[in-house]
C-alpha cells in the first residue's frame, strides 16, 4: 500500500508540472508577441499620417547606362535616417516592378541607413546596410552593379543634399564587391554620379 | 697689344692648327657603330576577368562569364598577334588569378594599353568603362590602390578610340566610369570592355552573347582600335 505522504507528494508534483507547462506556454506567447512588436516598429513603410512629399528617384536604365530622374509623391517621415531608408525602399520597389529598366527581384534589400557627420566636408556620410538576399538578386556585371550603386547614391543626394559620401555594407560587414564587379570597399562621393544622370 | 686682341689671336691660331692628340696614330679610326634607336615596345595586356571558382556572371547552366572572357581573350590575342602586336595575358586557362597578380602582370609589361574583358547579361552592345579616379600627374612612385589615376586621361582617349571603332562596326556602345579592382591599380591606359547581348531595335537584330558573328565583330573592332592606338599612344600629353 502506498503511504499517504507519497500520494500527497505525487499529487503536488503533478500539479507543479501542469502549472509550469502553463507558465512556459504563456511565456513563449509573450516572447513571440514582443518579437512581432519589435518587427512592426521598424519603419518599413512611411507612416501614413506623415505629410505627402515629392521625392526624386534616380532610376537606372540598363540600355543606355544612365540615371533618369523620376518624381514620386509619398508620405515621408521627419527623421533623416528614416527618410533615407524610405528613399532606398522606394527606389528598390521601382527595380522590383514589372518592366523595370533595371530589374532586381528584391524590393527589401536595404536593412538600414545610418547617417554620420563628415567634419572635413561639412556633410553627412550615409552607410547603407544591404542584405545578402538583395546581393544574391543583383545581376552580375560592371554596368548593372555600378548603376545600382550610383542610383542609390544619386537618390540619397538628390533628396538629402547634406549627404556627400556613401559607404555600402552587406549584413553589417564590408564586402569586396556587390556581385563580383563593383568595388564595395571604397567610400563613394556623391559627385561621382554627376556624369551618369540624364538631364 | 691689348689683352683682348691677344686672346682673339690665340683663339684663331687654335682653330687653324690641326687637333693634337696624345694617342698613338692608328690610321683611320674605326667606324663607331651608332647606338640603336630604342623604340618603346608596343605591348597590349589582356585581362580575362574571373577564373576557376570565381565564375563571374552566370548566363545559363553551362555558360559562365569566366569561360566567355577567356575565349574572347584567346581570340583577341590571335587577332592582335596577326597585326604584329605583342600581347601579354593575365590568364590562359581556367585558373584563379589574384587581383594583385593581374595588376602586377600588367604593370611589369609596361603596356601601352590594358584591356579588361568582362561580359554581362544586361544592357545592349558593349559597355566601355574607365576608372572613376580623379586624374593626377604622373610621378615616379604611384599608390598601388590608385595607380590608374595617373593614366585616366589616356584611358579616356583609348576608350574613345575603341568606341569609334565599335561605332564603325555598328555595335552600340555605352560609356561609363567605375571603380573596378584590379583596373584602379593598372599603371597603363586601361579600359574595361564589357560585352552584353545585342538588343533588337529598328535597325539592329537581336543577338545573344554566344553569337560567333557578333563576337567576331567586336574582336575586329577592338583589333582595329588597338592597331590605331599604336600610332596614337605616344602622342599623349
Amino acid at each position: 500500500m502506498i503511504p499517504r505522504f507519497q500520494r500527497f507528494l505525487f499529487g503536488a508534483m503533478l500539479l507543479a508540472v501542469v502549472v509550469m507547462a502553463v507558465v512556459l506556454i504563456r511565456m513563449r506567447e509573450r516572447a513571440h508577441d514582443r518579437l512581432m512588436m519589435a518587427v512592426n516598429t521598424q519603419p518599413l513603410t512611411a507612416p501614413s499620417s506623415a505629410p505627402t512629399e515629392r521625392i526624386t528617384l534616380l532610376v537606372a536604365n540598363d540600355l543606355d547606362g544612365s540615371l533618369i530622374p523620376v518624381e514620386r509623391s509619398f508620405p515621408m517621415p521627419k527623421d533623416t535616417n528614416a527618410r533615407a531608408r524610405v528613399l532606398m525602399q522606394k527606389l528598390l520597389e521601382e527595380y522590383a516592378a514589372p518592366k523595370s529598366t533595371h530589374p532586381i527581384a528584391n524590393a527589401s534589400g536595404v536593412d538600414e541607413v545610418f547617417l554620420m557627420p563628415v567634419p572635413q566636408l561639412k556633410g553627412l556620410m550615409a552607410v547603407v546596410n544591404l542584405n545578402a538576399a538583395f546581393v544574391q538578386a543583383q545581376p552580375s556585371g560592371i554596368e548593372p552593379e555600378t548603376l545600382t550603386l550610383l542610383s542609390m547614391i544619386a537618390t540619397l543626394h538628390a533628396n538629402l543634399p547634406q549627404i556627400t559620401e556613401v559607404r555600402f555594407l552587406v549584413n553589417g560587414q564590408q564586402k569586396d564587391t556587390l556581385a563580383g564587379h563593383a568595388d564595395l570597399t571604397r567610400v563613394y562621393l556623391t559627385s561621382d554620379t554627376q556624369t551618369a544622370v540624364k538631364q | 697689344m691689348t689683352l683682348c686682341a691677344l686672346l682673339a689671336s690665340a683663339a684663331a691660331a687654335a682653330q687653324d692648327a690641326p687637333p693634337q692628340s696624345n694617342l698613338p696614330d692608328m690610321g683611320k679610326p674605326p667606324a663607331v657603330p651608332s647606338a640603336p634607336q630604342v623604340k618603346p615596345q608596343y605591348v597590349v595586356v589582356l585581362d580575362a576577368a574571373h577564373g576557376d571558382g570565381d565564375v563571374g556572371a552566370q548566363f545559363s547552366d553551362k555558360m559562365l562569364e569566366k569561360d566567355l572572357t577567356l575565349g574572347l581573350s584567346v581570340r583577341l590575342r590571335q587577332a592582335l598577334a596577326s597585326h604584329d602586336i605583342q600581347v601579354v595575358t593575365t590568364r590562359d586557362a581556367d585558373v584563379a588569378v589574384p587581383m594583385v597578380t593581374r595588376a602586377e602582370t600588367a604593370n611589369h609589361a609596361m603596356a601601352a594599353a590594358c584591356i579588361a574583358l568582362h561580359a554581362t547579361a544586361t544592357g545592349s552592345g558593349v559597355h566601355l568603362f574607365t576608372s572613376s579616379l580623379e586624374p593626377t600627374a604622373s610621378t615616379k612612385f604611384l599608390p598601388w590602390q590608385s595607380a590608374q589615376s595617373a593614366y585616366v586621361t589616356q584611358s579616356l582617349r583609348l576608350s574613345s578610340e575603341i568606341s569609334t571603332a565599335l561605332g564603325h562596326a555598328a555595335v552600340p556602345v555605352t560609356l561609363g566610369r567605375t571603380s573596378l579592382v584590379p583596373m584602379d591599380s593598372f599603371a597603363c591606359p586601361a579600359v574595361a570592355v564589357e560585352i552584353a547581348p545585342l538588343v533588337g531595335g529598328n535597325t539592329t537584330k537581336a543577338l545573344p552573347l554566344t553569337d560567333v558573328g557578333y563576337q567576331d565583330k567586336i574582336i575586329d573592332a577592338l583589333t582595329a582600335a588597338l592597331t590605331q592606338w599604336k600610332n596614337d599612344w605616344r602622342q599623349q600629353p
